[in-house]
């Protein structure tokens, strides 16, 4: 019969924050928790209902030309979960890399030294995978070339969303080196959404809490897991399976 | 029994109870449960003595293994039904009190499986493998699909089947060492399909003696400042493939102590101190 009702789901309800240049940001929430929709309407791949993006004092929905897009995508840069899903398997990550190249309008001729110069920064020895197809290599090689994307792009700000899930355990601090690294070495912002709150812990500089679309806590990892406000974060502490601690009521 | 995925805990368990089918088989060696040598018996043996009756598995698929058309009730019957003729009546009031015994809400008994959250889900089916009161429970990444808090309930109800007495033992696989830690009293640690280290959890845990088990635990990340201080250690490389792993030990590629005796003779697992074992001729 084809009754079609539509739900409206509010996905993400008034959320407002601010990034710092230099800042690195967690966004944590599980799922369901509107973080993945909110870092994907600040990259602009979806349209708020309301609010603005506000970047360097422009707002990011009203920039119009493919100029004013492709300075923004410069500017501000994702980095997903699946570190296959962001290759076209049928290219060697070669071009991945020199894609770059087209989007800053860079066609100088030391794109090769650049290109091995971003590889060797992020740990990854150029000829070990420039020339082979994302198949060839593993999750962790993957995800650091994605970084080493941002080597080259030197955007100003960064989102990652669950960059290191789908890697391997024993890589994953690796990965979250090179993170830091950025940071330091190019002054990037940083906002990573994650759902691992220890993550979030250990990296941030400032953890903002997400739950059912809203933002509920704010404040620097030590504020957030000594003196949390809100009954969701005192609940997630309590929850979290820590290494140093054990639960009491078991 | 914790290790990243690859590692072959799950094959290991599976095996354990005896739960090979080709392509997987039993090449060599025993596997005694309770006095019991049940490594040489047939399927159907197992069907009527070994499995939901001395050991139960719950394994990582086990939420799909219900059918979105049945309620858990008739999923319960043909479970029980496997094993041995009983009365439907029998096995509803068996049900109804492990459920009561197990803080679950006897409606859930009468609901189809998408009506159930997926904690609810996870905990219904718990409560049915050990229906039959199994000595052993082995749990395959239970609460990985979960949230933190839903994973708690989960894990809480594991603990209680334990203090009820209702099973004896429990075998908990993870790659997850926070939660290992909060309910695990032994950790054993794999990697490349062998058991690098093995002992009491806080021992393991708060002083490894493998190299693999040493980077494995110091790359966990926790909300704790104690993480924070020790920092995060991470391994180059990457596990090897079981098809061509390399001589000797098969960390030893990635091993920052690897010497040549390491390269050429594969270490056996060995008592290293008290209850504490470890694969390595160079233990931290």
């Amino acid at each position: 019969m084809g009754l079609f009702r539509r739900r409206e789901i509010v996905a993400v309800n008034d959320v407002s924050f601010e990034a710092k240049p230099g800042e690195f940001l967690s966004l944590v929430g599980e799922s369901g928790s509107g973080k993945t929709t909110t870092a994907k309407i600040i990259l602009k791949l979806l349209q708020p209902t309301s609010g603005s993006i506000i970047f360097e004092g422009k707002n990011v929905w009203e920039l119009r030309s493919l100029e004013e897009l492709r300075w923004y995508w410069r500017q501000v840069h994702g980095i997903f979960q699946d570190p296959y899903a962001s290759f076209n398997p049928l290219h060697k990550i070669d071009r991945v890399l020199y894609q770059v190249f087209s989007l800053i309008g860079y066609s100088g001729a030391d794109g090769d030294s650049s290109v091995k110069e971003a590889l060797r920064e992020v740990g990854l020895r150029p000829e070990d995978v420039l020339g082979r197809y994302p198949h060839e290599l593993s999750g962790g090689q993957r995800q650091r070339i994605m970084v080493a994307r941002c080597y080259l792009l030197k955007p100003k700000l960064i989102l990652a969303d669950e960059p290191i899930s789908m890697i391997d355990a024993s890589a994953r601090a690796g990965v979250v080196q090179l993170f830091l690294r950025l940071r330091e070495h190019l002054a990037t912002s940083i906002i990573f959404i994650t759902h691992d709150l220890g993550l979030a812990y250990y990296v941030s500089n400032r953890i903002l809490i997400m739950y059912k679309g809203s933002l509920v806590e704010e404040g620097s990892p030590d504020e957030v897991m000594e003196h949390p406000q809100h009954p969701y974060t005192k609940r997630l502490r309590e929850d979290v399976p820590l290494l140093y601690k054990k639960w009491s009521e078991f | 029994m914790a290790g990243e995925s690859g590692c072959g805990k799950s094959t290991l368990v599976n095996t354990l109870m005896i739960n090979v089918k080709p392509p997987l088989h039993l090449m060599d060696g025993t596997i005694t449960l309770d006095g019991n040598s049940i490594s040489k018996m047939d399927r159907s043996m197992l069907k009527k003595k070994v499995w939901g009756i001395l050991v139960s598995l719950v394994p990582q698929s086990a939420l799909s293994a219900l059918m979105p058309t049945k309620r858990i009730m008739d999923f319960i019957m043909d479970v029980i039904g496997h094993h041995m003729t009983v009365h439907n009546s029998d096995v509803a009031s068996m049900a109804k009190k492990r459920f009561e015994e197990l803080n679950l809400p006897g409606e859930a008994l009468y609901m189809y499986p998408h009506e159930l959250s997926g904690g609810m889900k996870q905990r219904a089916v718990i409560a049915v493998s050990t229906l039959l009161n199994p000595k052993l429970l082995i749990v395959d990444e239970p609460t990985s699909a979960l949230d933190v808090s839903t994973q708690k309930q989960v894990l809480k109800m594991l603990v209680d089947l334990k203090k009820a007495r209702i099973i004896e033992s429990m075998i908990f696989v993870t790659h997850d060492i926070a939660v290992l830690r909060q309910i695990a009293d032994q950790i054993t640690i794999m990697y490349a399909g062998k058991i690098v280290e093995s002992g009491p959890t806080e021992d393991v845990l708060y002083n490894p003696k493998h190299p693999y088990a040493y980077s494995l635990i110091n790359a966990v990340v926790t909300p704790e400042p104690e993480v924070r201080k020790r920092g995060l250690t991470s391994i180059s490389g990457e596990p090897p493939n079981l098809l061509d792993p390399p001589g000797g030990c098969r960390f030893h590629p990635r091993c920052p102590r690897a010497a040549d005796k390491c390269r050429s003779i594969e270490p056996s697992l060995v008592r290293v101190e008290g209850s504490r074992f470890a694969a390595c001729y160079y233990p931290y």
